[in-house]
């Protein structure tokens, strides 16, 4: 990253950077996204707020308790990847009374429509091994961007990216060790590993969908263009399903359209729920 | 597995082998113990003594199982993402103090599996608390401070239990509990700071879990036939009825802090015993939640269940990937 870059913040790649640091910085200017680049912010936001929403549900429900723990540190992770990315984009968004939105505002006063996130992130939890394909595919995606956006030109991005890559890297890790023993393990365990990369995989497709707007930032260097990652997944993943014996699923790719507000019916479920509480008492804190 | 030998010896065949050992064995541990030391898994200890023990850490490790329920109730819904954040982590330590415990009960001869299925059998207790629901985001705070608080009253003293291995899990457990209360503490504060609404839903949490949670320290002291050969084994270091008076003396302290008030217009400091007393208890409710007739005893069990029972597959295909793995190294090896 250039010196120009860099001073645009204060956070800089490599330090531990919490979301209270991002959101101070929206609040005395010293991080102030443009319109596109809040946007950009807001979809990858979405995918981890909405995946974090998912996975949270695994906690006193898991196959054993060091799973428990294992995907509700995964759902922490993410959560705190979302209200990274939230509290940057809300710097250039406005409330009602003009004031700036924070990760509160948009989390949980918007509406189905006004979410960005693909719709893989709010397929339902299904069986242990869906959750695993699932899983499989989104830190793998993860990892590849998060990779690329630490040499974004926007200094906050950058910072958010390489924090979290470096956790994105042991979620990979634990899903392809799940996929592994999912695949290798029992009979059924393999046909249940099968089953949740069917259910899974027609919303692949929609994660490395170029749009107007990864093409202004990627050529701004600021985005990673979605389409430039499918290379490496592909290659990445196939490894791992080769080890386990697997095919990638022939499905047909659903339309998807989570990136301009289109949801499947899961969404607003998952909305009802993480949002009822903070809407009975708008203007509350907690 | 090793474990599991441990207990497979039958007794008869250890006690039998030499009677000099017994004895001897026997004078180790009344030396440890009157040195106030500590007890580890390979010394001779009395089958009473590792029964005791066995029975209060799985008792315990079940309990911060069960306990992450009434709490993971709320994690989808909690209303803003910091504290949503704040009680994921805190589930996620819940499940780590099972861990530590189910281990630390390992070491005495029994292993996570028997321990699981004596818990979902209905066999096994774990602490009544739990048996109550969380019903409100209120909740959350009085759990923390008002649960976590009379259960790092019960666990400090544990830190110097005489069995090593319980001893030093409740050093690192007693840390986090008490960054628990803390937070519940702060949730509730925030509450009480807040709208009408907010305030009124706190207390109302307050006023529900305060009598539940007096209850947490056990029956009064002459109701409680197995403290005294635990204080005299120094596993426990205080009765029930001076650590509750002791958690009162905090809490009142603290309620007024909070700007909240305890549903007990009976507290009152006692100077001559200078104990804190409170008002009278409903042990007739808390035998039969006990007793499993609580409000959400058979949910609990129920949702672990689930958990557990729904999850063998996954168990299963783990044990048997991890075969495959070890006759494979086995045939390269050879």
């Amino acid at each position: 990253m250039s010196e120009a870059n860099a001073s645009a913040t204060r956070i800089t790649p490599g330090n531990a950077l919490r979301p209270e640091d991002i959101a101070l910085e929206v609040r005395t200017g010293l991080a102030k996204p443009t319109e596109d680049t809040a946007e950009y912010a807001l979809r990858l936001g979405d995918d981890a707020l909405i995946l974090a929403q998912r996975l949270g549900h695994w906690i006193s429900r898991a196959p054993e308790l060091e799973e428990d723990i294992a995907l509700g540190n995964i759902a922490l992770d993410e959560l705190g990847h979302a209200r990274s990315f939230l509290s940057y984009a809300g710097g250039a968004m406005t409330n009602d009374d003009g004031s700036a939105r924070s990760e509160d505002d948009l989390a949980y006063f918007r509406r189905e429509h006004e979410f960005r996130s693909v719709q893989l992130f709010e397929q339902p939890n299904g069986d242990f091994a869906a959750t695993i394909a699932r899983q499989f595919v989104v830190s793998y995606y993860q990892f590849l961007l998060y990779s690329r956006l630490t040499e974004s030109k926007d200094a906050t991005l950058a910072a958010i990216a390489a924090k979290a890559v470096k956790e994105v890297d042991y979620h990979r890790d634990h899903a392809a060790q799940w996929v592994l023993r999912l695949a290798g393990g029992t009979e059924e365990s393999r046909k249940r590993m099968i089953h949740g990369f069917r259910i899974m995989w027609p919303y692949v497709e929609e994660l490395f969908r170029d749009d107007d707007l990864t093409g202004r930032l990627a050529e701004a260097g600021i985005a990673v263009a979605p389409s430039s990652l499918k290379e490496d997944f592909d290659r990445l993943t196939g490894e791992v399903l080769t080890e386990a014996g697997l095919e990638v699923p022939d499905v047909p790719a659903a339309p998807g359209g989570g990136r301009q507000g289109k949801h499947s019916e899961h969404l607003g479920y998952i909305l009802a729920e993480m949002q009822v509480l903070a809407r009975e008492h708008p203007g509350a804190s907690w | 597995m090793a474990a599991q030998n441990l207990q497979s010896v039958p007794a008869e065949l250890t006690a039998g082998t030499s009677e000099t050992a017994e004895a001897d064995g026997q004078a180790n541990f009344d030396r440890v113990i009157a040195e106030d030391s500590r007890i580890e898994p390979k010394d001779w200890m009395p089958a009473a003594y590792r029964k005791t023990l066995l029975r209060q850490i799985s008792q315990h490790a079940h309990s911060e199982i069960i306990g992450m329920q009434p709490e993971a109730n709320w994690i989808s819904r909690a209303p803003s993402l910091k504290r949503k954040a704040i009680l994921m982590a805190k589930v996620q330590d819940e499940a780590g103090h099972g861990l530590y415990l189910y281990s630390a009960a390992e070491s005495l001869g029994q292993n996570r599996d028997e321990m699981t299925d004596a818990l979902i059998a209905g066999k096994a207790r774990y602490s009544s608390i739990f048996n109550y629901p969380a019903l409100t985001w209120a909740d959350m705070g009085a759990i923390g401070w008002l649960v976590d608080g009379a259960a790092i009253c019960n666990q400090v003293p544990l830190c110097r239990a005489s069995y090593g291995p319980y001893g030093r899990a409740m050093v690192r457990i007693c840390k986090e509990e008490s960054f628990h209360q803390r937070q519940g503490f702060e949730i509730l504060l925030e509450l009480s700071n807040g709208t009408p609404a907010q305030k009124q839903m706190a207390q109302d949490a307050v006023n529900r879990w305060y009598a539940p949670a007096l209850m947490m320290f056990g029956p009064p002291d002459d109701d409680s036939p197995n403290s005294k050969q635990s204080m005299a084994w120094n596993i426990k270091r205080f009765s029930n009825d001076e650590l509750r008076s002791r958690f009162v003396g905090m809490m009142v302290e603290q309620v007024r802090v909070l700007g909240l008030t305890l549903p007990d217009d009976q507290i009152r400091f006692n100077e001559d015993s200078k104990k804190w007393e409170h008002g009278p208890l409903d042990w007739d409710e808390f035998h039969e939640v006990l007793a499993g007739r609580g409000p959400c005893n058979s949910q609990r069990l129920e949702r672990r269940r689930e958990a557990h029972d729904g999850g063998a597959w996954v168990r299963e295909a783990a044990a048997a990937y991890a075969q495959k793995q070890s006759m494979k190294t086995k045939e390269y090896a050879a």
